[in-house]
Order: structure tokens, then sequence, then C-alpha cells
């Protein structure tokens, strides 16, 4: 399966982002006395904060340490306000008490105070508000400065659902990045993916966002800066990285059943890995070629071990690996009229898909990966038709 | 003009119609008033049993028992309920309640029409629940698994449920766009002689506004939901690139109802809290005056700062810096509110029962909710923020607070007027500190959640949310079984308890407290005359 | 108006059944509406049943005002509420036609300059859709429905702006008429209104045929499509709501239900009548002229 060659080689110790929980008997106390003493530690101290992803992680983008400072300084402007609003209530709670025999001042309202007090009030607060908006105003105005020079990096993010594809527009190459169940990814289930974007440092780096079907919303802390993928439309962000490391997110607008698996995980590498990993890929793309456009007849047993694995990474996720599918929402293949009916038709959905519904079209995969999956189709759960389905019979059939 | 009325005017024999003819066919607007509590405390609980249900789902990371598509369903279905089905009812129930006792008036201007609308609201929340329930039936379609705001493409892939839930937004505009009318109406036209705009209550002032608000609104909502009927079903294009529609669009069309949606929930609570805070601090409302402004200010900026929701969908950079600083600036009408409420507090003479301590735990919490907004609303930061946790946590702690303890806070101010009865004070204390631990509890954790990454609107997360999780869905069980605090109190209320004073409360000052408690059927058949 | 002596007299109307019935007849017409458009048969029999009961609910609720009217209950400031009602209900018909004119303009000036290729999202074009540009009207990068022609002001539009002008002209003429109490002006003013109400109608049902037929002009041809017929479709609906409301008024008018003074359903209908106008002018210029 070539596209299971990832990045591993590359790799960095992807460790796990906060300290495996231990399994005891009283799992549940713990957390929970570790929760409610992390959130009153956050509440007495600052430092607590790095250590237990109270905030946001480091940044690992320039614009993102920028949004990191604009985020500590509207936090820490809202602390302060709050503080001086329980101020006063709480003095006012306190000694402006009937208990305490204080008895209400009837002409406050009408003081000095009381008649000014609707212009003094706004004006304090216009001058918070304005300081807030100059300062956001300046990240703002970098965040929204795409860089438009010759030398960027250009890659195009495409939601599915519920897959990203990520196109390095600038060296041809294609990758496919969908999430790894949990029997593989352990602790880091919705946070793996089997192939991850792999980005160099030290170069600006345009993201072009469409999606293929519906909204979705790039999202990697790290970057900082989330954007919604609009079908039929593209937006842009840019990020320049200036560290190492893996960094993890994850589709951040509602798009369906597994919305919740649409992990991204982000490998930033110095740029002569990066030109190693295109060599690589290229190679593995040519291989993969080469092997497909062979007029080779395939036997059933190479097709189905083929079949599966592709199957279980594409297919699963609505049909589901017993495939049931969730219906009503996605058919079961098994037993259904296109998957032991006709092969032409069977043929005809899988590179046409259906317009409307979730069924993309899959033409963008080889002909011998679409005659692998249909062959492993009609030939696994209950359905035994015994067909075997060549690449050339895919050529023909697109 | 002729002075005469029918003979069988009930408005001349002061009692109540008998049976379930007086439940149905209501013309009164306090019968009315008690329709649309009862209706809004059912929605509060059902709701509530959705939010549960998404909370025990959120306990532990992996997915328990609750498929994905049908956890999205429940969010969406809370959202909706919640907001449409608890707030706005019980705001439009106390409205009903104690608008025309307020101004002196016989009843609201439109009593027939004030029944259609409270019950086109059983209708929606029939349809609302039949999108719901559709998709467990053979060829219902798929569950709506869009989340409250139905944006397009994906609410074009959902299955007949849909359909109704599209309908249920179609009844519901209809309710709130008559109730509004009658408001108004209502109260331009009925108002005691003497009493001036500037004079009444500010209560009535809120909803003034609100209803304003929901007449400008709603109808744009309606458009929305009915081009997204049209592009489902008769193949336009609106939100459809393909087409040069475009699915942003839709995000526009409910923004612009949505954010304004946001103020209607706040106001008529912002109205409650400025008769209880005087009442109990026993000195008049401050800033009066300032108080009309700032809610009208609200009004009109609240208008035009929409796509703050939508910071990410890749508008322009001066389009972004509008949208930002338009809503940045409403924190100062909303801070003078905040303030005027202090400023009424201090120096007064002050007791708390358990209006009061609602009242003051929303002026903090609120406050709370409303930084976080503003923290929001600064566009690169909002970048990271955007549908994560965190915006949940925003918005719960302004909704809960600014909305709904608001409404618990009038029930209670007003339980002993409507029900002649003095609720019990103690299990009212209870209920607020069990209610306001368990709301903090509950959201203060999802803060963190969102910084940390945690994306809203998922059934399923990865093991290092699990601490900041267990906590809220533990809190939020405590949250949700002190509501049955309320409604046991409500109950005991109802049924008896110590007799109330047409002046139930000691420092309440206006018009509805010179009335019996409870009051007449039919009350100020004779206006009063306001000095 | 003195609220002062009249308040005492406010008229409350008896408990009423239908408001409840109006919930019904809107529930099952909605029930049946999301069943059919689901292609479930029975839906449009459900549809069928809401609608005669929200028919007899409409004729059963007038009826009862008719006859409080009659019956002398409405004072001068019942009368006031109603007027403000329908004020404010004509301001929520405005906003909801906003709604389609904002989705004509966002579309018109955002979405397709962006599609087109120029502006903030110019990269769309280059990635998606070479080649594609921004004119209007325009069935989008997509073409959907097919090649069509779009459908020019100066036909059978003119013809309808001039006819809804002079009902409006027409109405007015009867209003005078009632407020010197000339029963034969108002009778043939609301004649006139009524039949140049339905003339236009007729020619939009035409118009439509012939958009159909001729040019290829459906719902489904993409953005201008889905506009041309939302807002003219809506409209359409909404002169023919006036029309009804019309005729129940000339109707009244033949049986001399309105007096000088006391004419609140008159002025209600005269009012929708002119905003229905005025929402034409907006459609004539921005949908068909520019
Ligand atoms: C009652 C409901 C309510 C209220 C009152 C508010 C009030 C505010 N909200 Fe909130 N909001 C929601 C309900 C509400 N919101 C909901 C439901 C959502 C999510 C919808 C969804 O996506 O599903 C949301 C989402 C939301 C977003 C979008 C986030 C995102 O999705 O990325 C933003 C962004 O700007 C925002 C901002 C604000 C601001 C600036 C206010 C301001 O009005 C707050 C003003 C108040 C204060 C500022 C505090 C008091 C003032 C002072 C003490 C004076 C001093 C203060 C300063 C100098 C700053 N809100
Ligand atoms: C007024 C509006 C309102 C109110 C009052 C609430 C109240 C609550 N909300 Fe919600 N909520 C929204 C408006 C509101 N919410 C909106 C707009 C969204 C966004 C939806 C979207 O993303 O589309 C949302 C989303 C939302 C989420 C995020 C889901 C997600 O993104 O995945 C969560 C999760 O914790 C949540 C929890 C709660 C809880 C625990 C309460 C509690 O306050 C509820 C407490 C009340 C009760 C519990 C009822 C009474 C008691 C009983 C029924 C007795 C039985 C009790 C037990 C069995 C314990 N809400
Ligand atoms: C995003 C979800 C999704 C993915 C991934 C997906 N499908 Fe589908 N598939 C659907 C939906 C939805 C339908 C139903 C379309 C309809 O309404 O007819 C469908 C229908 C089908 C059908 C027809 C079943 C029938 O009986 O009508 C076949 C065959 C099929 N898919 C094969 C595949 C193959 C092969 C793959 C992987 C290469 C795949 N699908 C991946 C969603 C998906
Ligand atoms: Cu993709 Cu959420
Ligand atoms: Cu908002």
């Amino acid at each position: 399966m070539h596209n299971n060659h990832t990045n591993e080689a590359y790799g960095f110790e992807s460790k796990p982002l906060s300290k495996p929980r231990k399994h005891d008997r009283f799992p549940y106390l713990q957390t929970c006395l570790k929760g409610g003493l992390l959130t009153t530690s956050m509440l007495t101290t600052g430092e607590a904060m790095a250590e237990y992803g109270l905030n946001f992680p480091e940044p690992a983008a320039g614009v993102a340490r920028e949004i990191y400072g604009i985020h500590m300084m509207t936090m820490t402007i809202a602390t302060v306000l709050l503080v001086i609003v329980f101020a006063f209530v709480f003095y006012s709670l306190f000694y402006h008490r009937k208990s305490r025999g204080y008895e209400a001042d009837q002409e406050f309202h009408n003081s000095w105070f009381g008649n000014w007090s609707w212009v003094i009030v706004p004006a304090l607060v216009l001058g918070v508000d304005l300081t807030i908006a100059g300062k956001a105003d300046a990240v703002l105005k970098r965040v929204w400065d795409v860089p438009k020079e010759e030398n960027i990096m250009d890659v195009k993010v495409t939601g599915h659902q519920w897959w990203w594809e990520f196109d390095y527009l600038d060296h041809d190459i294609k990758v496919e990045s969908r999430f790894v169940p949990k029997d593989k990814s352990g602790d880091l289930y919705l946070r793996e993916v089997d192939n991850r974007l792999v980005l160099p440092t030290g170069v600006k780096i345009r993201f072009l966002h469409t999606s293929a079907d519906v909204l979705h919303a790039f999202w990697v802390p790290e970057l900082a800066v989330k954007k919604d993928a609009i079908p039929g439309y593209v937006t842009e962000t840019w990020a320049e990285l200036d560290r190492e490391g893996v960094f993890r997110g994850q589709c951040a607008e509602i798009c369906g059943t597994w919305h919740s698996r649409m992990p991204i995980v982000v490998e930033s590498v110095s740029p002569e890995r990066f030109a190693a990993w295109t060599e690589d890929q290229k190679a593995i793309k040519v291989a993969a070629a080469a092997e497909a456009s062979a007029d080779k007849e395939w036997s059933m047993d190479d097709l189905l071990a083929k079949g599966k694995g592709l199957y279980e990474t594409k297919c699963a996720a609505c049909h589901q690996v017993n495939g049931m599918g969730l219906p009503p929402a996605f058919p079961p293949l098994n037993g259904s009229a296109l998957t032991t009916g006709a092969i032409a038709d069977h043929l005809d959905i899988v590179i046409k898909g259906k317009e409307g519904t979730a069924m993309q079209p899959w033409g963008t995969l080889n002909d011998l990966e679409i005659a692998a999956i249909v062959t492993y189709e009609r030939n696994s759960w209950d359905n035994k038709t015994g067909d075997v389905v060549q690449p050339a019979d895919v050529k023909q059939a697109r | 003009m002729s002075t005469t009325t029918l003979t069988h005017d009930e408005a001349h024999h002061h009692e109540a119609p008998k049976g379930w003819r007086r439940w149905l066919f209501s013309t009164n607007h306090k019968d009315i008033g008690t329709l649309y509590l009862l209706f809004a405390l059912i929605m509060l609980f059902l709701g509530g049993a959705s939010a549960m249900l998404i909370r025990m789902e959120l306990f532990q990371p992996g997915i328990q028992f609750l498929d994905p598509d049908l956890y999205n369903n429940l969010v969406t279905n809370h959202a909706l309920i919640m907001i449409f089905g608890a707030v706005m009812p019980a705001a439009a129930g106390l409205a009903n309640w104690m608008i025309p006792m307020m101004i002196g008036a016989p009843d609201m201007a439109l009593p027939r029409m004030n029944n259609l609308s409270f019950w086109v609201l059983p209708a929606a929340a029939t349809m609302l629940i039949l999108s719901f329930v559709v998709p467990f039936f053979p060829g219902g379609g798929t569950q709506i698994n869009t989340g409250w705001t139905i944006y397009p493409p994906l609410s074009v892939q959902v299955g007949m449920s849909m359909d109704f839930l599209i309908f249920a937004i179609h009844l519901l505009g209809i309710s709130s766009v008559l109730a509004s009318i009658n408001i108004i109406v209502t109260l331009l036209n009925m108002r005691a002689p003497g009493m001036t705009l500037m004079t009444m209550p500010m209560f009535c002032w809120t909803w003034l506004v609100t209803a304003f608000l929901l007449i400008l609104v709603v109808p744009v909502l309606a458009g929305g939901v009915t081009m997204l009927l049209f592009d489902r079903h008769f193949g336009t294009s609106f939100f459809d690139a393909a087409g040069g529609g475009d699915p942003v669009l839709f995000q526009h069309l409910f923004w612009f109802f949505g954010h304004p949606e946001v103020y209607i929930l706040l106001l008529p609570s912002i109205g409650v809290l400025s008769h209880v805070i005087p009442a109990f601090s026993r000195k008049p409302l401050f800033g009066y005056k300032s108080m009309v402004g700032a809610m009208l200010a609200v009004a009109t900026i609240g208008m035009v700062v929409w796509a703050h929701h939508q910071y990410t969908i890749g508008m322009s950079l001066g389009a972004v810096t509008y949208f930002m600083i338009g809503t940045i600036l409403i924190s100062i009408p909303v801070g003078l509110m905040v303030f005027n409420f202090i400023a009424t507090m201090w120096r007064g003479s002050m007791t708390f029962e358990t209006p009061m301590l609602f009242a003051v735990g929303i002026v903090l919490m609120f406050t709370f909710g409303g930084l976080s907004g503003v923290m929001l609303a600064v566009v690169p930061a909002d970048m990271q923020y955007h549908d994560s946790m965190f915006v949940v946590a925003h918005f719960h702690y302004v909704l809960m607070p600014g909305a709904v303890f608001g409404l618990f806070a009038g029930v209670f101010y007003w339980l002993p007027k409507w029900t002649g009865h003095m609720y019990d004070e103690k299990l009212g204390k209870i209920f607020f500190w069990t209610n306001v631990i368990g709301f903090n509890i509950t959201f203060f954790p999802q803060h963190f959640l969102g910084l940390a990454g945690m994306p809203r609107r998922i059934v399923d997360y990865n093991m290092m949310f699990t601490e900041f999780n267990v906590v809220s869905s533990i809190g939020a069980m405590i949250f949700g079984l002190s509501h049955l605090l309320l409604l046991y109190i409500v109950i005991k209320t109802i049924r008896g308890g110590k007799k109330a004073e047409s002046r139930a409360w000691e420092g309440a000052k206006g018009l509805e407290w010179e009335l019996d408690s409870p009051p007449a059927f039919h009350t100020w058949t004779v206006a009063p005359q306001i000095k | 108006m003195s609220v002062k002596e009249h308040s005492g007299d406010y008229f409350i109307p008896d408990p009423s059944p239908w408001p409840i019935i109006g919930m019904v007849s809107l529930l099952t017409t909605l029930f049946g509406g999301a069943l059919a458009m689901n292609g479930i048969s029975i839906g449009k029999f459900i549809v069928g049943a809401g609608l005669l009961l929200f028919f007899f609910l409409l004729y059963g609720w007038f009826r009862d005002v008719i006859k409080e009217n009659l019956s002398d209950c409405y004072n001068k400031q019942v009368d006031t509420s109603f007027r403000m009602g329908m004020f404010w209900f004509i301001a929520s018909e405005v906003f909801f036609f906003l709604s389609f004119f904002g989705a004509l303009f966002y579309i018109r000036n955002i979405a397709l300059p962006w599609l087109g290729g120029e502006g903030y999202l110019g990269a769309t074009n280059e990635i998606l859709y070479t080649g594609f540009e921004n004119v209007w009207p325009t069935h989008g990068p997509g073409q959907l429905g097919g090649d069509f022609q779009a459908m020019g002001p100066w036909g059978i539009p003119a013809i309808n702006t001039l006819i809804l002008l002079s009902s409006g002209a027409t109405i007015t003429w009867a209003h005078w008429g009632l407020k010197i109490d000339n029963q034969k002006q108002l009778v043939w003013g609301l004649v006139a209104t009524v039949v140049l109400g339905l003339l236009f109608v007729i020619l939009q049902a035409y118009e439509y045929g012939h958009a159909y037929a001729e040019l290829n002009l459906t719902l489904e041809s993409g953005a201008y499509g889905s506009t041309f017929y939302m807002l003219t479709g809506f409209h359409g609906f909404h002169v023919t709501m006036g029309a009804i409301m019309l005729m129940a008024i000339l109707g009244r008018s033949m049986k001399t239900h309105f007096s000088a003074h006391n004419h609140f359903a008159f002025e209600a209908v005269a009012w929708y009548w002119h905003f229905v106008d005025v929402v034409w002018l907006g459609l004539f210029v921005f949908v068909y002229w520019l």
C-alpha cells in the first residue's frame, strides 16, 4: 500500500500531549481531583498554565506568536476589569447591607457623580476598547497580509468528509491524510493521522483552503490561523514555521458524522529534510503509477489484500469495516444491489460518486486501486460474487 | 366614538371562565402568561435533558452511547429548544404577566392574537421534536448533524428531518413576530394616562427594544431558511458556488438574525434586574436615562456587527476590522448597564433574598462572560478561539447568567404576586447556591478545553482533554439536578405557603404591587391615574 | 385621542377558539408540506386539509372581528391598536423581503466578483474556475440549468409597473371617496384596484410561462434564476394575498360596513397594497433593470 509509507522515517518521537492517565482502582476520582486541582490552581497561579495545557500550546510561527501575545493581553485586561467589578460589588455587598444597619442613600443618583457617570464610564471603557482595538489591528494586518512573493510555497488544503487532502502545488505532491483508528494510534487517538502534512521551517507557506463537499476548518493551534474550507471558494492563510516539531490540530467546523475524526498533524522539518522527503514522495508516486499501469493480470488474492487496506482507509469511515454502513446516512455495501449486481454499475458509482450525497467520486484513485477496492467489496462479508475486477476493466469504465 | 361594550364582554364580569376553555381559548394576559411560563419550564427540562445526555457522552473519551449524528442532533435540538423554547417564551411569559399590570392596562392590546402567538409555540415544538424523531422511522432520512446554525451545504445533505426543522423555525418566527407586535402596541398605546415613555418601568423598556429587534431580525432568518428550503428541494443555488451562490451567504443571513438574538435573550433579563436590584437595595435604579440610552445603543450596534461569528470565512481586511471594532464597542453600553447595577447597589440598604442573590450573581458572572466575549471579538485571537470549547464557555456564561438566571430572578421576585404565596426562602437560597456552584463547575473548565485545542460539536475526543471534561460533566449533573429543586419550589408555592401581601417586598415599587396578590382575573379595568 | 376616557372600555374579546385552530391548521399544513417535499404522497392531502382549516380559521376569525366592529365594540383606542399592529406587521414583512434583496446584493456584489477572480478571494478563480467571468445575469461556473435568457425590463415588467402604480392611485381614489362617504366612488375605486391587481397576477403568470417555455429561465438557472424567481415569486404571492384581501374589502364596502370615521380594515388593506407596490418598484429596479 503506497499510502502507508508515511513520514515516519523523518518523524519525530510523537510524544503524548499529556501524561498518560494511570489506570488504577479509582480512575475517575483521580481525574476529578486532578481536574479540580487544575481549575483551582489556574485561578491562583499562572504557573500551572504552561505545564498542563491550560493555555494555548507554544506557537511555532511568527504570526502565531503575535496572536498569542494579543490573547495574553486581552486576557490580562479582562482579568483586571473583572477584579475591579468584583471589588466594587463585594465592597458594597459587605458594607452597604441592611443587616449592618446601613441606610440607603436615596440621593446618590442625583449627586454630581450620578449626573455625569453616563459620560465618565463610557469614556473610560472607550479608552480600554481603543487600546485593545489598536493592538489587535496591528496583529490583524500581519495575519491578513498573505505574502504574494514568488518564492513562497503553496499548499492547497482540501477538506473532504472526513479526511484532508494536501496538494503541494509547487512540488506536484499530493498527500491524503486520514485519522488512525484507536487500536493503532493509542493515546494519540483522534490526534494522529496516517500521512502527515510535512512542512519546512523558515519558508513562507501560503495555504489555499477549499473543500470538496461541506464546510470544514483547518486548525492547528501552533500555527494559529484557523480558516474555513468553503466548497467552491478558496480562502487563504499563511505561516512561516520557526521551529521543528509535530503539531496537532483538528477540523474545527462541523462537517457531519465524523467531524471528530479529522485530525491534522503538521510535521515541521528543516528545509533539507523537507527536500529529501519530497524526493521520496516522488519516487513512491512513480513506483505506484508503474505498478498500476502495467497491464498485468492480478490474482484475486493480491487484489483482495490490496483492496482490504484501501477499503479500510478510504471507505470504512462511512460504509464501516464490516460493510454494514450506518443507515440511513450510509448504505451497507454488504448485500447491496450494486455491490452484488452488474460490475459496470458498481464501478460507475465508485468512479463518479453520487451527486448531492456524501458519496464522492473516487476517480482520482488509480485503476489498480479501484480494481482492488471493487474486487474486495464484491467478495467480502456476505458478498460472494467471485468476480475479479482488473485494472484494465477500470480503465475501460472511466 | 362609542363607549358601549358587548354585554358578554369578559371585562365586565370579573371572574375567570371555567374549565379547559379558560386555557385553550384564553384572551387573558395572565392566563396566557402562565401558559408561556409553563411551556418554557417544560422546554427547559427538555433542553436540559439533552444537555445532560451531551455531558454524559462527553464524560470520558470514546463514544459512550450516542452515535455521532445523534449526538450532533442533540446539540442542535438542545440549542434551539433552550433558546426558542425556554428562554424566549419565559421572557414572553413575564412580559405577558407583568407589562399590563405595570403600565395600568386592562390587558394586552390584541388579546386574541396574544393567544395565537402562544399556541403557535407548541406547534413549533412539535415540529422540532418531529425533526428529532423522524430519523428513527424507516424512510425518515438522517439526523440533523449540523448544529443550531444549520449551515449549508451540510444542511442540504440532511434528510427530511431538516424540513421539519426549517418549518419549526418558521413557526417560531411567526410566534415571535406576533408577540412582538402585541407588546409594542401595548406599550405604545395602552399606558395609563400620565405614564410617559420615559417614566415607564424599565422592564417595559427592555421589552420594547427587544420587540423591535425581533420584528427586524426574525423575518430575515425566515427568509434565510426559506432559501435553504428552496436549495434543498427546488433546485435553486443561493448557497451553491456552482450556480454563482455562496454558502457563506447563509451565514450572513443567519447571524444578521443570530447576533441581535443574543441581545433579545439578554435584554428582558436586564429588565428584571432593573426591578430586583433597586427593590432589594431599597433605592431607585441608578441612571434610568442612561439605561435607556445604553439599551438603544446595544440594539443599534448589535444589528450591525453580526459577522463576528464568521471571522474565519475569509472576509477582507476592511470587513473584519470593521466588525471587530463594532463588536468591541458594544462593551460601552453593556458596561454602562453593569455599572448602573453596581451603582444601584452602592450605598443601598441591601438584603439578600433569592431574587437579589441571583441578581448579584448575574452582575458578576455575566461580566465574566461578557469579557470573554470581548476576547472573542478580537479577530486575530478569535482565529484560535473560534469553534472551540472556549466559545461554548463564553456563551453559556452569558446565556445562563445573562438570560436564564435573570428569568429565575424574575420568577422568584414575582412568584408571590402571581400565586399569592411566599416561596420557601430557605429552599430558594439552597437552589441559588447549588445552581450557581454547579453552573461554574460545568462551564469554567471549558475555557481551558478550548484553549488546549478541543473543538466544539465533537462526540469523541482525545484523552488529553479528559480531566476538564470529567469535571464539567460532574458539574452539569449537580447543575441539572438543582433544577428539580426549582420545580419543587414552584409547585410548593402554587399550592400554598405564607400569604403574600400586595407589596410582597419591602422595597418593591411600581403599579403591579398596588394590586392584590394574587391579582384579580381582570385588573386595571379602570386605568390608574399617574401623577 | 383620549386614552383616559376610554381605557376602561377597552374591548377584551371573549375566549376564542380561533387561535388554537390556527395552531392546528399551521401544524397540519407544514407537517404535510415536509412530507410532500420528500415525495411522501399523503403529504399533499395533509397540506390540503391544513389549508382548508386555515381558510376556515381566517373566515371565522374575521367574521368575529367584523361582528364586533359592527356592534360598536371598538373604541378609538382599540382602533389605534389595530393600526399600530398592522404597521408593525408590514415592517416585519419589509425585513422579510430585505433578506431576499440582501441575497441578491450579496451574490452580485460579493460572491460573483470572487468567483470571477476579482477582489480579495481572487485565488478562487485561479484555482477552481479558470475562464469563468463575472457577468450578470449568470448561472454560475457550473452553468446550472443550461443556457438561458434573462428577463428584460421593458416588456411585461414595465407594463406591470404601470398597472401596480395605477392600482395605487385607484385605491387612494377609493379612500377619498370613503372619506367623504361617497359610496359609489369607494366601490368603483376598489373594483378598479381589484381588476388591476388580478391583471398583474395574470401577466406575471404569463411571464413565468414564457420564461420557462422560451427563455429556459427556470428556478434551476443558477443565481440569476434563483433570485429572480424567489423575489418575483414571493412578491406575486403577496399581490395575490393583497388581491384577496381587496376583494373581501370590496364585499364589505358593498354591504356599507365602512363609514368615513370607521374603516380600519379598509386602511389596513390599502397600506398593505401600497407596501406591495413599493416592493415592486424595488424589484423592477434591482431585478429587471440593473
Ligand atoms: C445572551 C447571549 C450573549 C451575549 C449577551 C453575548 C455578548 C457578547 N458576545 Fe457572544 N455569543 C453568544 C451569546 C451572547 N454573547 C452565543 C450564543 C455565541 C455562539 C453562537 C454559536 O456559534 O453557536 C456567541 C459567540 C460570540 C462570538 C463568536 C465567537 C466565535 O464563534 O468565534 C463573539 C465574537 O466576537 C462574541 C462576542 C460577544 C461580545 C463582544 C459580547 C458583548 O455584548 C459583551 C459585553 C459585556 C461586557 C464587555 C462585560 C461588561 C462590561 C464591562 C465590565 C465594562 C468594561 C469592559 C471592557 C472595557 C471590555 N460572542
Ligand atoms: C439559553 C440557551 C442555553 C442553555 C440554558 C444551555 C444550557 C446548558 N448547556 Fe448548552 N448550548 C446552547 C445554549 C444553551 N445551553 C447553544 C446555543 C449551544 C450551541 C449548539 C451548537 O453548537 O449548535 C449549546 C451547546 C452546548 C454544549 C456543547 C456541545 C458541543 O459543542 O459539542 C454543551 C456541552 O457541555 C452544553 C451544555 C449545557 C448544559 C450542561 C446546560 C445546562 O445549563 C442545562 C441545565 C438544565 C437542566 C439540566 C434541565 C433541568 C433538569 C432536569 C432535566 C432534571 C434531570 C437532571 C438530571 C438527569 C441530572 N451546551
Ligand atoms: C463520506 C462518506 C463515504 C465514503 C468515504 C464512501 N462512501 Fe460510498 N456511499 C456514501 C453514501 C452517502 C452513499 C449513498 C449514496 C446514495 O444516496 O445513493 C454511498 C454509496 C455507495 C455505493 C452504492 C451502495 C448502494 O447500494 O447504493 C457504493 C458501491 C459505494 N458507496 C462504494 C464506496 C467505495 C468503494 C468507497 C471508497 C473508495 C466509498 N463508497 C466511500 C458515502 C461514502
Ligand atoms: Cu471536517 Cu469538521
Ligand atoms: Cu454575536
